[in-house]
This record gives C-alpha cells, structure tokens and sequence, in this order.
C-alpha cells in the first residue's frame, strides 16, 4: 500500500502531488520556493511542489542559530500594510497579490525588535502557505536527476524517496544550505556552524572560529559572554557593512566583537590563513600564517568552529550539464534564473544569487535574501508563464503626459528597485504606434542586452560612496545611454530637480513624449 | 572550479601572476571572485559606468567597439581595467563568445589591490606595453 493510499485508509488528508508528471516541479519549501508556487498557481500553471522537510520554512526552521534574522520589518513604516511601496519597508513577508496575505510578518512580531525572532520568521511563512493555499508534498526527498526523450518532448526526471516526477521544467529552490568546510590538514577536529551546540556549553571555552564573515560574528557576538577567549581568522580584513554601505561585509548587529577586540577584551580578529589543526595536551592547537608578513603563529584553542559558508545541494545537477562557479559552487544562470547551460532548469530563492547582473561597483544584488529573491521568483514565473504557458501579461497604456512621473514615483517607492539596486528597473517601452506602455519590472541586464522597441529603464543605484540615487536608461536603436541622477539626502526623487533632469533626458527622445 | 586553493593552482601559470609565490596567490585567489558568463553574455558594456577588472580563466570572449570586433581575448588575458584605471566607462563591449569563466575584482578595490602587488602591476604594464606597440605598429 502507498503511503498516500495508507493515509486515505487512514481517514488522514492524502498527502498531495504524488510522483507523476506535472507541466513544473518546484523542489523545496523556503521562502523561494513558496514565492514561485504561489506565482505559478496565480497564472493557473499545474505544478507539484516536492521537499524533503516536515514543513514550510526552509532555513528559517534552524537558523540563524541564535534565532533573531538580520532582516527588518518596520511595524511603523510610512506606507499602508498592504501597499507595495510597504515592501521596502519589509524585508521578510512574502508577495501577494491579495491584500490579506501581504505583509504578513507584521502579524508575527514579539515587539522586542524591528529584525523578527527566527520562530517569528517561521510563523510568517507557514501562515503564507496556508492562507495561499500553497501545498508541497513534504518529506519526499529529491535524490537523483536525468533527462529523457519522450514523444512528447524532453523531461527532466526527478528521482526521489517517493518516486519519480517528470516535468518540462524544473525549479530548484533548495538554498544554498550545504556546510562547507575547507581542506586544510586537521580540519576533521573542527564543527561547522551547522553543528553548534548550545550557547552555555561553550562556558569557560577557548574558542576559534574559521571564518570572518556574518556566520562567524554572528556566533562571535553570541558567545562573548560565555567563552573565555574568541579568535577569528580569515586572509582578508573583515569588512562591516556600514563601512561598505551595502550588505557586503559583516552586518552592523554583530559589530560588537570588533569593540571587544579594539580594547583588547579577550576577542582577536586576524587576517591569517588556517594551515592546520592539531590535537595537543589540553586542547587544540591552530597553526596559521599571517597575511601581512607570510610569518607563521599558532594559538591554542578549546574548540574550533568553521564559520566557512555553505554550498548549493545540487546533487547530480552538474552531471547533467548544470555550470556552477564560486566556492557556493551557484549555478550559472541567465537573467531570468535559468541555467546557463541546461535550458528548463531554472532556480529560486537564495541560490538566484548565481546569477549576479552587472555588479556595478562589484555591489552585489540582495538575491541572497529574501527581500532581494522574492522578486526573482516573481519575474521567473511571469517570464515562464509568458515564453511557455502563453499566458498573456498586462503591459498597461500610460499617458505620454504623465511618463516622466510615473518614472520617478518608481524611483521613490518601488521596492523592487529599492531591494534590487542596479538589478532590477522599471521599464516602459516607447513604441511610436503605440505610445508609452508599462513594462513593469525587468531585470536590468535584460533591459541593456535584450532587444525590443525604444525604452527607458529607472533603477536605483550606489557606488559604495553612502549615496543612493536613480539612473535612467535610454534605449533607442542598438544604442543605450546611461543617465545617473543626482543623489538626493532625503531619497526623495519626486521634486523639481528630478523632474526638469527626466524631463530634458525624455524631451531628447520623441516628441511624443512631452517633458514636463 | 571553486575553492581558492583551485583558483590560486589556475592563476599560477600565467604571466600576470608569475612572480608570486603560492601563500601570495592564496591571498590574490581570495581577494577576487569567480564569475562565470554563457557563451553570448556581455561582460562590459561600452559607455556604461561601474564595471571591474576581470582576467579570464577559461574561455573566449570578444573586444566588440562600435559594434565592431576589435580583439579576442581567451584564457590569461585580461580587461576593464582602463576603465577603472580612468574612472571611465568601458569603451568597447566585452562578450563572451564560449563559456568564459573569470576572477574578477571590483574597481574600487583595483587601486589597492596593484599598490599592494607590485610584481603583477609591473607584468600588467608589460601586457599593456604590447597592446599600446600591437596597436601602433613600425612602418
């Protein structure tokens, strides 16, 4: 007897999506995965959702592990709940387009701090999915991957515990989640941070900690009361966040190791590479060489902890032509977060950091988060569902008179662009037949190398400067020009300096399209 | 391709990098990032501002100016960093015309990264002395 055929004997619901073939098979239930299965079931697109978990929620039902996010939700924000210029605002609830379901985190929020608690974050979530209407079948565990030719076309086939699932497209949402450690002799004597224990049995403890990054501060800050002693070593200086001005570098929440360290209070921060671990008398002992001299040192710790990042678990996706690049082992991916290589396969949630648009000023997207990824999922499917399902997307008339605020109310309050600097932009196209039309949000790389009618993009950018300001794109021919604004202190791009700037950059393009 | 040990092992044989020792390329391997681009993809994009200095690992990829193919470039060579060195946008398009896999450092860290490694500045010089003599040849 199946395990669904028991659970209907058993008078229990019938678990759903039992193995079969579906037109899309959506593997995992994090954030990215719940995001693209409701957008799937918005354009009525069949699909099964498969996840080897109990439940909704992804990283989010371990981790962070000292269970507060580094993620806001601004209970006060000055924009309504349900509003979309509320999403800036919110980086943890999921899209929607009803009302009720948006800014759902704000339903689950102790009061204690504008970052949600981890069980909040999971709360938010599972309430997505159930309001949504969204179902997975849990606990089947996707194992294997081929391909195969059919009458009806190629499929992937998706081998799992519970059996086979054969789909046109498959999307992966599976987090890039698996521990990564590196190969220095030793390393065995040393946990991931997957793997650490609570924080009072570190009392007393020496501890070393591999890795320089928010994983490791992150534990750094959490221990400091508990251990006797914390070094972290990493070759590069560690960089925070505030002096980056962007997500890159240690987050402002777990600075206070830094203050420690600066007044010599029993906190080291090094720049020196891990040549090996050893078991000694009494401990461990950690050799290492410095980066600045190449000179070698070694200290003594009770524990060591490789706060060293994780990879993608994309099992044999490789083996079947999948690309991947970087220590993450990402995917490679187009714009629209398909592989590069294996045309079908496509990718959600945090692993569409793979595909990382222009970088301008090596500024990454927020693809690694779920403010940054929602979005992806969104275009992801709107893009299938068009290029695949013949779906029909809206692409609404906007008055020739109103383009040039419009432009700059979405450089005010979209978030899409807020969350996506220079990966995201709103797009119109100005075809001369039919006048300006909303192209909604696309991503920028799409915009510069696609090909298509005259357009204007707006993005929101920085420069790592601290500043924050909108650039227009203009596309006429084959030609794209870049037109950067000026930053404005208050990121407020809607007065009158904005609007002469757009104005005179929109008067150049058609005489359809009135300036002012 | 992934780890910095593998990408120190695959910068190690070319010219740019042939001066530093193993503890140094293990420095350089963690001060870029690996990128990778599908055959097709623009890598830099002619009069837009922002881009990086890249030196390509494995691959192909063509200097397009104008819309017309000025170069190939394949595996040692390397590129944006006139742009960054001037402040200027890139002034011819970069695409990939294989696969191209690259290290790339963004250009507020290119300034840094050549005064703390003088040995590969003076071979980035010398790459860019045969361009400049490539490109003006004796009559």
């Amino acid at each position: 007897m199946t395990s669904d055929a028991r659970a209907a004997s058993d008078g229990a619901p019938a678990r759903p999506f039992p193995p079969g073939e579906y037109p899309v098979v959506v593997v995992g239930s994090g954030p990215g995965a719940l995001q693209v299965s409701y957008e799937l079931s918005r354009f009525g697109i069949e699909h099964a959702v498969i996840s080897a978990d109990a439940g909704p929620g992804g990283m989010f039902r371990k981790w962070p592990f000292f269970q507060r996010l580094l993620s806001w939700t601004k209970p006060y924000a000055p924009a309504e709940r349900t509003s979309r210029a509320f999403e800036r605002w919110d980086w943890n609830s999921l899209l929607a387009r009803e009302p009720e379901l948006r800014g759902l985190q704000l339903e689950f929020m102790d009061g204690t701090s504008d970052f949600p608690s981890r069980p909040d974050m999971e709360r938010n979530l599972t309430a997505f999915a159930e309001r949504a209407g969204i179902k997975v079948r849990y606990g089947c565990r996707w194992q294997a991957t081929r391909r195969e030719e059919t009458a009806a076309g190629d499929r992937f086939v998706l081998e799992t515990t519970e059996g086979e699932y054969r789909c046109r497209f498959a999307i992966f949402a599976v987090g890039v989640a698996e521990p990564y450690s590196p190969t220095v002799p030793g390393i065995e004597l040393a946990v991931h941070y997957a793997d650490t224990r609570a924080a009072e049995t570190y009392a007393g403890k020496r501890l070393f900690i591999i890795g320089k990054q928010n994983s490791g501060f992150e534990l750094a800050s959490g221990l400091l009361q508990w251990a006797s002693r914390i070094s972290l070593s990493s070759p590069s200086p560690a960089k925070t966040s505030i002096e980056t001005h962007t997500l890159v570098g240690v987050r402002a929440r777990y600075v206070q190791p830094f203050e420690d360290a600066a007044l010599g209070g029993g906190v080291d921060i090094l720049a020196a590479s891990l040549k090996g671990i050893s078991k000694v008398p009494g401990g461990l002992r950690v050799d290492l060489e410095r980066s600045d001299n190449a000179m070698p040192m070694s200290l003594e710790a009770d524990e060591v902890i490789s706060a060293t990042g994780f990879t993608c678990p994309l099992l044999d996706l490789p083996s079947i032509g999948v690309a991947t690049f970087g220590q993450s082992k990402l995917p490679a991916q187009t714009e629209y977060w398909e592989s590069a290589t294996v045309p079908g396969i496509y990718f959600a949630g945090t692993i569409t950091q793979g595909s990382s648009g222009l970088k301008k000023h090596g500024i990454p997207s927020n693809s690694g988060a779920v403010h940054g990824h929602r979005y992806n999922g969104r275009l992801l499917v709107a893009h299938l569902a068009e290029t695949a399902f013949d779906a029909v997307i809206e692409r609404p008339a906007i008055a020739a008179g109103d383009l040039r605020d419009h432009l700059l109310a979405e450089a005010t309050h979209a978030p899409e662009l807020w969350h996506q600097k220079a990966y995201l932009a709103s797009v119109v196209s100005l075809d001369g037949a039919t006048g300006p039309r909303n192209e909604g949000i696309q991503p920028l790389s799409r915009f510069l190398d696609g090909e298509g009618p005259d357009a204007v993009a707006m993005t929101l950018e920085a420069d790592g400067s601290g500043a924050i300001f909108p650039v227009l794109y203009v596309r006429r021919g084959n030609q794209t020009e870049e037109h950067p604004l000026e930053p404005d202190p208050l990121h407020d791009h809607e007065g009158p300096t904005y609007r002469r700037a757009v104005g005179q950059i929109l008067e150049r393009l058609s005489p359809s399209v009135p300036a002012a | 391709m992934a780890t910095r040990e593998e990408i120190a092992d695959a910068i190690a044989g070319m010219a740019m990098f042939a001066d530093l020792a193993r503890p140094q390329l293990l420095g350089v391997a963690s001060q870029f990032e690996e990128a990778f681009f599908p055959k097709g993809a623009r890598i830099l994009r002619q009069g837009l501002t922002g881009s990086g200095f890249f030196v390509i690992l494995d691959g192909e990829a063509d200097v397009v100016a104008d819309g017309s193919k000025r170069a190939t470039l394949a595996r040692g060579d390397f590129f944006g960093e006139v742009s960054v060195l001037l402040g200027e946008p890139p002034i011819a398009d970069i695409v990939a015309t294989r696969p191209l896999r690259c290290i790339v450092l963004p250009g507020p860290g290119l300034e840094a990264f050549l005064v703390d490694h003088p040995r590969v500045t003076y071979r980035m010089l010398q790459a860019m002395a045969r361009r400049l003599r490539g490109a003006n040849p004796r009559r």
